[in-house]
This record gives structure tokens, C-alpha cells and sequence, in this order.
């Protein structure tokens, strides 16, 4: 093992994100998508990250493995892990990191496998390129990868092509390449929005166990409120480019600090049943004029004189240093329901 | 599931070739008797009696209507006898036998000049889209495409032959005959055909190579950890495979077609100075038989490159 797998001291994150901003220049001049973003994510853990169409999720967890359009997006701020910053280390360094130690799952799993390679290739792949390992052992590692993720009769399935599998199929073949080298993150984005609904729980139920299995900590982006109740343990909430509120779950579905999450939460009807998508709040996100000072007071009804104040995310742990933090002026004022009593 | 698709691309090729070697024997033969002209003349020479070009018309079956002429014709070819020459009484496949090798070998140079050319100008276009290469293939390929192949081959033959004196400008024998000679021949002719080749080569793999590129599953294959050029090598140029052999095909057929002006600049004796030869004289057997031998190679060429193309991508079943 190399110096950069060495385990770190277990009270420092795995990955810390600090005033991550991404700029796109578009034919209208340039948009600031997202600003300020900064979180972390310790080992293990599972970290949900949710908001409305458009919040910056996707960018988000694309820019943690530098996979935006190079030519129009720029990265400002820092994302450190193991000892690097990965906003501007070394291609070389970057592509060390992608796939051996954070594996990222896409959305779409129909088109995000190559058509004319087997998937046992496209698993044993992930492995050949970033360790010296026979065909074979590979493929061997590969057929084992695939049982992991719960495909029946592996030995013949892995030298299928990716359109003899169903979508749940393929979801499960880019979970296991993402997985084959053992990273210490799984980014998914997205993993079951394309898929049949009862396909959707069983790849959920396979990321959080193969999570907890591997102690691999997981980013789960999602439009779903009741997956993060289920499957993380903490909730990450963005509006408009910014994280607005990051709590462990439990505090953010018993007591949401911010006036948006508490929006969120009040509209879903049964917390239990997974198909609670976001419910709509009244209004819209701003796109061109954002407010000064908290962004969402055009759609808040608590939102009073000083919100236009520039803000900062606070700290608003019950203890100091629990890591509860909140984008709002009147946390402490207001007194917002949950869900969950 | 491989090999069930091979039979199945084989038979439903050599299904539809039936009715194409039909039509396109039956349409020429068609046009043959429709222009005017009598072969019978020309056999019995300028002052022969009446009598004697009936005589002659019965002979050759001329005297026959057209159905029974080409049904006639027709079924002697399924049976493998292509007929003689009215003229001369070769038999049709000997001189096709003859001339044939020579067609090919022009053919089989453009595609390998086109390809050699073409394939790494269309990947360092499509590598940096708008660079300086990108905008050189464009320019280069709008003259290939541009250019006429005949004017090009005078060209080529006023440069290297008249000028240069590096190749021979006329003058070709057969493949069969003098090997050396007929590829030295083969080569100006080959290079006037291949300007277009590289042209539609090269614009193919740029669009096809730049839209794999930009797909979804390239951004899996980053977040692998792959480098660009492995993603490139392994797997853009696998993915444009099919294209390529698609366009590789069509270039086949299309540079046997342009062989037929080609070898009239080139004074070559192939395919194409062959049936113009044989047109001109209202040699109908001739005619018929190199059309016949045309259409049977480019179905060939479509096969082959259907079962290429199958064995690159497993989504393809005939
Ligand atoms: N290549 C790009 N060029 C310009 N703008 C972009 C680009 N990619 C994303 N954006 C913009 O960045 C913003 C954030 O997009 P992102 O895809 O991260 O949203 P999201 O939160 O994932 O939404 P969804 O829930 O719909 O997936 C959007 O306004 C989007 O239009
Ligand atoms: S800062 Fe003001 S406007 Fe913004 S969420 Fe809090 S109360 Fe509403
Ligand atoms: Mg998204």
C-alpha cells in the first residue's frame, strides 16, 4: 500500500468539500451554478443530497471527479482528499483517484455502458486499469463482482453485451465496476430515476448494504426524500446553488431548521412509502436575479427585514461540533415542522 | 447468438442479391435493344444482302423477341454459361477472367490509399475538433469530394508520367500476364479514384469518432479512471468500427463504378473497357455478363462487410 491508502486519523473526514463554486460560460455570458458549496463526508458514512431540478446536485458530484465539460465549467474552492486537493491536482493524480478510490454511478444505466464490450470486460476493466492483474484473474473477480451485486448465473452473464440486460441489470454491472477496486466513496447520481419502481428499491437496498458491508461511505443524490429517510444518515439540502441545510437525518425529518426543507418535508404524505418524490413548494427557483443576502426569501413565508443580509452557512448544532448547519437568519427564532414526531 | 446471425446475414444477402442480378442484367439488356444499332451489320459487314443478315440475326437468336432473348440468356447464366462474344467467340467468362484482376487490383490499391490516409486524418480531426488538422481535413476533403476522378487521373498522369516520368501513363497488360507491370499501371489510377475515397473516409470517422466521444458511456469510462487515449484507442475506435466498414463498402462499390471512366483515361484493360468496349459494339452477351460479374461482386462486398460489421457489434442481426 502506498502512502496516499494509508488510513488518516479516523476524526478527520474522508472528503472535505470547502466553498466549492462552478461557472459555466454560456452563450449568454458566464452563470455561477453553484457557490459556497462545502460539506463533508466521513467514512462510512451515507450522505443523501437533495433539492429541486437545477440546485446544483449533478454538477456537484461530477466536479468531485473533475468530470465537467472542462471548456465552459471552472471550479473554485477546494475538495481534499487523501492529502490532495482534487479541484487541481495532477491529471495523473486525478485519474488514481477515479475509479480506484471514489466510483461514481450514473443515472442512466442504459447508455453509460459501452455497447460493443461484454460487461464482465467493462467490470474487469475498472480493476486492469489501475492494478497489474492477469486476464483471467480479472475476469475471475469480475464474475465474483457480479455475484455481489446480486446477478443470477454470473459465469454466463458476464460475458454479455449490455443490451441483453435489463435496466435493474445494467444499474447492478455499473455498481459492481464501480466497486471492483474497493473506493472509499460510491458518488451515485441519480442510480434508480430511470428504473421500474420495484427494481428501484432492490438497487437501493443493494447500495446501502453494500455500503455497510464494505464500509464504503456513500453520496446518494436523489429527487427522493424518502430514499435519504431510509437509506443515509445524513441529509444534505441545496436550493439555488447553495447548501441550505446539512443535518444527520434523523434531526432534519424530527426538527428541519430551514424553511425550504421544512417545505419539503411537510408535502410528503407517507414518510414509509418510497415513492415520495419532492413536492412542489409554491414559486420558483431564481435563475437570473438572485435575491441578496438568503436566496430562497422570495418563496418563504417566514422571510422578514435582514434576510437580505449576506449569509453564511451557520452553525446551529444542539451541542457544539455536532455538524448540524443551517443557511437561515431566523433558525433560532422560527419553529418549523418535521415529519417524523 | 453469433453464429445464428452469420446464416442468417448469408442467406438473407444471397435472397435479395436474386432479384438485384435480375433487374440490372434485364434493364441493360433492355436499353441494348432499345438504342439504335444491329450487331447483325456489323457481324455480316457493310454490304451484305438482306438475306444474308437474316441469316445471320437467326444464327444468333437476334430474330427472336426480346422476352425469349433475355430469357434465353438468362437461363444459361443461372446454369454458369455467360454465352460468347458475338464478336470475337471468347467465351464471356474468359475475358472477364482476363480483364477482371485488373479492375480489382485498382480498386484494392484506392481502398488501401484511402484507408492509410484517411483513417488517421479523420481521428486527429475528430481529437481536436476546429484545430488546425480539423480544419485541414475539411478544406482537403471538400476538393476530394469536389474533383472530378477523371480530371484528377489526367492530372496525375500529365505530373508523374508525362513530367516526372515515375510511373507509366498507358500501356497496361494483364494482371495474369505481367504482375509487376499491371500494379506499376495500377497505381495513377488508383490514386485518381482515391482522392474521393480519403475525402469520405476521413469525414465519416471525424463525425462518427467526435459523436462516440461525446457519449454517455465515455463519461463512465473517465470515472474509471481511464486516460483519454486509452478511451480513444480501445474504445472510440472500436465503436466507429461499424461505420467505418460501412463507408469502407460503399467506397467498394463506388470505385468499381468510377473504374469504368478511369480505365478509359488510363487505357486499362479491366472491367470498365471492357463492357464499354462491348457497348459500343452492341455485343450483348459481353455486356450482360460483365454486369452480371459487376452486381455479383458488389453483393460479395455487401456480405462481407454485413458479417465485419456483426462480429465488431453485438447489437447487429441482419
Ligand atoms: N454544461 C453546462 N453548461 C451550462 N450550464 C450547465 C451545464 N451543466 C449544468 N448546467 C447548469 O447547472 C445547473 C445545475 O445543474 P445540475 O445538473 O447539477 O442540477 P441537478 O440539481 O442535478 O438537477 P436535476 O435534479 O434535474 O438532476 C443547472 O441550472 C444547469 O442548467
Ligand atoms: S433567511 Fe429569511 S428568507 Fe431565508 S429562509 Fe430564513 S427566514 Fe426565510
Ligand atoms: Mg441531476
Amino acid at each position: 500500500m502506498d502512502a496516499m491508502t494509508a488510513p488518516a486519523p479516523s476524526d478527520t473526514p474522508l472528503l472535505s468539500i470547502r466553498g466549492l463554486g462552478i461557472r459555466f460560460r454560456t452563450a449568454q455570458g458566464d452563470w455561477q451554478a453553484t457557490r459556497d458549496v462545502s460539506f463533508d463526508i466521513a467514512r462510512g458514512e451515507r450522505l443523501g443530497i437533495v433539492g429541486e431540478s437545477g440546485c446544483g446536485k449533478t454538477i456537484t458530484g461530477l466536479s468531485m471527479l473533475r468530470l465537467l465539460p472542462p471548456r465552459v465549467a471552472t471550479v473554485e474552492g477546494t475538495i481534499g482528499f487523501e492529502g490532495k486537493n482534487l479541484v487541481d491536482c495532477a491529471a495523473r493524480d486525478m485519474r488514481r483517484v477515479r475509479g480506484r478510490r471514489i466510483g461514481m454511478i450514473f443515472q442512466e444505466p442504459m447508455s453509460a455502458l459501452d455497447p460493443v464490450f461484454t460487461v464482465g470486460d467493462q467490470i474487469a476493466e475498472s480493476l486492469r486499469v489501475h492494478q497489474t492483474i492477469s486476464k483471467a484473474d480479472a475476469r475471475a473477480r469480475a464474475i465474483e463482482m457480479l455475484k455481489r451485486v446480486g446477478i443470477a448465473s454470473p459465469e454466463r452473464r458476464v460475458d454479455d453485451f449490455p443490451h441483453q440486460l435489463s435496466g435493474g441489470m445494467r444499474q447492478r454491472v455499473m455498481i459492481a465496476a464501480a466497486l471492483i477496486c474497493q473506493p472509499q466513496l460510491l458518488i451515485a447520481d441519480e442510480p434508480t430515476t430511470a428504473l421500474d419502481v420495484t427494481v428501484q428499491a432492490q438497487i437501493l437496498d443493494l447500495l446501502r448494504e453494500l455500503s455497510a458491508s464494505s464500509d464504503t461511505a456513500l453520496m446518494l443524490i436523489t429527487h427522493d426524500i424518502g430514499v435519504v429517510a431510509e437509506s443515509c444518515t445524513r441529509m444534505l439540502t441545496m436550493y439555488a446553488g447553495e447548501v441550505i441545510e446539512d443535518a444527520p437525518v434523523d434531526d432534519a425529518l424530527r426538527r428541519p431548521l430551514h424553511p425550504y426543507t421544512s417545505g419539503l418535508l411537510r408535502s410528503l404524505p407517507h414518510l414509509s412509502e418510497r415513492r415520495s418524490k419532492l413536492p412542489s413548494i409554491p414559486g420558483r427557483v431564481p435563475t437570473l436575479n438572485m435575491p441578496t443576502g438568503c436566496r430562497f426569501q422570495p418563496r418563504c413565508s417566514h422571510a422578514t427585514q435582514g434576510c437580505e443580509r449576506p449569509q453564511a452557512l451557520l452553525d446551529a448544532g444542539d451541542r457544539p461540533g455536532s455538524g448540524r448547519r443551517v443557511r437561515c437568519w431566523r433558525f433560532r427564532d422560527i419553529d418549523l415542522p418535521g415529519v417524523v414526531h | 447468438m453469433a453464429r445464428r446471425s452469420t446464416t442468417r446475414i448469408i442467406g438473407g444477402r444471397l435472397l435479395q442479391a436474386l432479384p438485384v442480378i435480375f433487374l440490372a442484367t434485364f434493364i441493360v439488356f433492355s436499353i441494348l435493344k432499345l438504342i439504335p444499332g444491329d450487331i447483325a451489320v456489323t457481324l455480316a459487314g457493310d454490304n451484305a444482302t438482306d438475306a444474308r443478315l437474316d441469316e445471320i440475326r437467326a444464327l444468333y437468336g437476334l430474330d427472336q423477341p426480346f422476352f425469349v432473348q433475355y430469357g434465353a440468356w438468362l437461363w444459361k447464366a443461372v446454369q454458369g454459361d455467360l454465352s460468347r462474344s458475338l464478336l470475337s467467340g471468347e467465351p464471356v467468362i474468359a475475358a472477364i477472367a482476363r480483364q477482371f484482376p485488373n479492375t480489382l487490383l485498382i480498386v484494392f490499391i484506392a481502398i488501401i490509399i484511402s484507408l492509410t490516409v484517411g483513417v488517421p486524418l479523420g481521428i486527429a480531426a475528430a481529437i481536436k475538433p476546429g484545430g488546425v488538422i480539423d480544419r485541414l481535413v475539411t478544406f482537403v476533403s471538400s476538393l476530394g469530394i469536389a474533383t472530378p476522378y477523371f480530371w484528377l487521373g489526367m492530372l496525375l498522369v500529365d505530373l508523374f508520367a508525362l513530367r516526372l516520368n515515375w510511373l507509366p501513363a498507358t500501356g497496361a497488360k494483364s494482371l495474369s500476364v505481367a504482375p509487376l507491370d499491371a500494379i506499376q499501371h495500377a497505381i495513377l489510377p488508383a490514386m485518381a479514384i482515391a482522392a474521393g475515397g480519403i475525402a469520405a473516409i476521413s469525414r465519416q470517422l471525424r463525425a462518427s469518432l467526435m459523436d462516440i466521444l461525446s457519449s454517455q458511456f465515455v463519461r463512465t469510462l473517465t470515472a474509471k479512471g481511464l486516460s483519454p487515449s486509452a478511451i480513444l484507442w480501445k474504445h472510440g475506435l472500436k465503436n466507429v468500427g461499424v461505420n467505418l466498414l460501412t463507408v469502407t463498402g460503399l467506397l467498394v462499390n463506388n470505385m468499381l463504378a468510377a473504374t469504368v471512366v478511369v480505365e478509359a483515361v488510363f487505357a486499362i484493360p479491366g472491367m470498365g473497357n471492357l463492357i464499354v468496349r462491348a457497348a459500343i459494339q452492341r455485343d450483348l452477351p459481353m455486356v450482360q455478363g460483365v454486369i452480371f460479374a459487376m452486381v455479383i461482386v458488389v453483393i460479395l462486398v455487401n456480405l462481407i462487410t454485413d458479417l465485419l460489421c456483426a462480429t465488431i457489434d453485438p447489437r447487429i442481426e441482419a
